[in-house]
């Protein structure tokens, strides 16, 4: 196959922002394909893809197309909300995709609106990304202008800062006009969403991608990527590399090909340390791993996830328990304050953590961090909780010697020389819930 | 002045199929028209022209890192120190500001012109250090990129 993109395609050799352009590189065709076809059938044709989330949990969109009530089951609209709040450390995909094939996203959107007989689309964007709400609004406009929209509503709805807006229920809450903390679940939103309707809520990559499954067809579509995960993703490359960046690759690329070959290796010649795979909130790898293929299934039979495919690499400058500290600096500043065991764990890591890397921490503490995580695990009502210890779990895991060193010797090993040394954190300034007083 | 805005946060409601789904845009355009940040004044009108109570504006507001309950200067510098950035070196440029604005993070300076704070990701990891300038990213910006970014700041 020439180009094995289905993503960005064009996107590097085309204005594609500009509506005439993406029409005459085919852009919209897909959607008047997909119009042409009966709602059931473009289920079909994304279920068959095996489409696979990408914003981070994997999950089929053909699945979550399939749960929402069929039209003449339902009672009052559907909604397809797009979660463009892309905020996890070390993800920049979702960016790359606004600025360079807006229209390509909105392609998809419109093809997801026809496929569950939508009334509207709502697109919901980090507060953060300003440059990218203007492009995606006057790609928004041109298409309207253009009659694309027929029927169908769609809105930029922009945040206002906050990581927890990326998890979806957050997302819809926030979207309503609330805080952005987590719902119950169930119901789930392809049957209570937005609004307690029926609501496919999807991340903008994923949603880019189903114009090429229109186009290709879901049998070639499934000839890229690997069997349990078709097609390209948009792997965001950043850290310790000599080339960082956003490279579209099928799934299951090595981690090896994708850091030295795409990245071209090890900034100034340093040792690998460290590879977070999948984001910051994903379990840490080690350089004897690097043999691991990027794809859903490969990277969590390794021990970690893929998550939102955003590969931090750490050069062998880092100290391990600083990274930890810093990392879950973020988990406490952006913990919602909502569950007990994510609101006051974090801050406990922070405490331990601290107190270990200023070289008073006993062994005690050591076992106390490893306790700490597993009360923290599984018990919130989101990922958020999880994701703040599968980080530091992990560090400390992998590299023990180096934590124990730091409690054998009475101070960082690293004596203040650390890439990592001193970073200060926004949750050295506030935080989103008032801060408890817990004694270290 | 207020007779207009309170026209607009209507407007912008209209289009949700919920009126409170407005909140958002509609702190967004209170604080825009109150010097970047939110006085209680500032509340009540995203208040009165949502039909909801202040105190749920309120609580809303102070939930989201870019709604500011605090007056903020005239420019807003912001740097990510998440952990690509604190890679490429994140806190050096933290520490060029510090000497240059002359206020550690988190802080105003005196003549009201800057506000300095440190942000969590804000997805330029590939292209760090991130600098955040009144909302425009700077990336990357190095320690010697300092000088010349807050004397461009001072000039305008």
């Amino acid at each position: 196959m020439a180009a094995e993109l289905t993503v960005l395609t064009g996107a590097y050799d085309h204005d594609l922002t500009r509506l005439a352009e993406y029409r005459a590189v085919g852009g919209y065709r897909q959607l008047t394909r997909a119009r042409k076809m009966k709602p059931p059938a473009v289920i079909e044709e994304i279920s068959k893809a095996s489409l696979r989330g990408r914003g981070g949990a994997g999950f089929p969109m053909g699945r979550k197309l399939g749960l929402v009530p069929p039209a003449d089951k339902r009672q009052g609209p559907a909604y397809v909300v797009v979660n463009a709040d892309e905020s996890e450390p070390g993800a920049f995909k979702d960016r790359e995709i606004i600025r360079r094939v807006p229209h390509r996203l909105l392609e998809g959107c419109l093809i997801a609106a026809h496929a569950i007989q939508a009334e509207a689309v709502f697109i919901y964007i980090r507060g953060e990304y300003l440059a990218e709400a203007l492009v995606l609004e006057a790609a928004i406009d041109e298409a309207r202008l253009a009659g694309l929209f027929g029927q169908v509503k769609v809105l930029l709805h922009r945040g206002a800062g906050a990581y927890i807006c990326g998890e979806e229920s957050a997302l819809l809450e926030s979207l309503e006009g609330n805080r952005g903390q987590p719902r119950p679940r169930p119901p789930f939103p392809p049957v209570a969403g937005l609004y307690m309707q029926p609501t496919l809520i999807n991340n903008v990559q994923t949603v880019a991608s189903v114009p090429a499954i229109i186009e290709l067809g879901a049998e070639r579509y499934a000839q890229l990527g690997v069997a349990s995960a078709p097609g390209t993703v948009v792997y965001s490359l950043s850290g310790n590399v000599n080339r960082p960046g956003n490279y579209e690759l099928p799934l299951g690329v090595t981690l090896r090909e994708l850091v030295f070959e795409h990245g071209q290796g090890i900034a100034d010649g340093r040792a690998l340390k460290a590879i977070i795979p999948g984001g910051s909130s994903v379990p840490v790898f080690t350089p004897d791993q690097l043999d691991v293929q990027l794809d859903f299934d490969s990277v969590q039979a390794a021990g970690s996830y893929l998550g939102s495919a955003a590969v931090i690499v750490v050069d062998e400058r880092a100290c391990m328990v600083q990274l930890a500290l810093r990392a879950e600096k973020f988990y406490v500043h952006e913990s919602c304050g909502k569950c007990t065991p994510c609101r006051e764990g974090t801050r406990w890591l922070v405490r331990l953590l601290e107190k270990i890397e200023a070289g008073d921490g006993t062994q005690a503490d050591l076992d106390l961090v490893a306790e700490v995580c597993d009360r923290i695990e599984g018990k919130s009502l989101c990922a958020l909780g999880d994701f703040a210890v599968w980080c530091v779990g992990s560090y400390l895991e992998k590299f023990r010697d180096e934590f124990q060193r730091h409690v054998d010797e009475g101070r960082c090993p690293y004596g203040g020389e650390s890439s990592t040394e001193g970073v200060p954190a926004p949750s050295d300034q506030h935080t989103h819930t008032a801060m408890a007083q817990v004694p270290a | 002045m207020a007779d207009a805005r309170y026209d607009r946060i209507r407007k912008i409601a209209a289009k949700y199929p919920e009126r409170r789904s407005a909140m958002m845009p509609a702190l967004r355009l209170a604080q825009d028209a109150h010097g970047g940040w939110l006085p209680a004044e500032a509340l009540r009108e995203v208040a009165d022209a949502l039909d909801l109570a202040p105190a749920e504006v309120e609580a809303v507001a102070t939930f989201y890192d870019m709604f500011n309950l605090e007056p903020v200067g005239r420019h807003l510098v912001e740097v990510c120190t998440n952990l690509s950035c604190a890679l490429a070196g994140a806190k050096q440029v933290v520490d060029a500001l510090e000497i240059e604005l002359g206020i550690p993070p988190g802080e105003t300076s005196n003549d009201g012109e800057v506000t300095f704070r440190l942000i969590e990701c804000a997805g330029g990891c590939g292209y760090a250090p991130v600098v955040v300038v009144d909302h425009l990213y700077r990336e990357p910006t190095r320690p010697e990129d300092v000088p010349g970014l807050v004397e461009e700041l001072r000039g305008r």
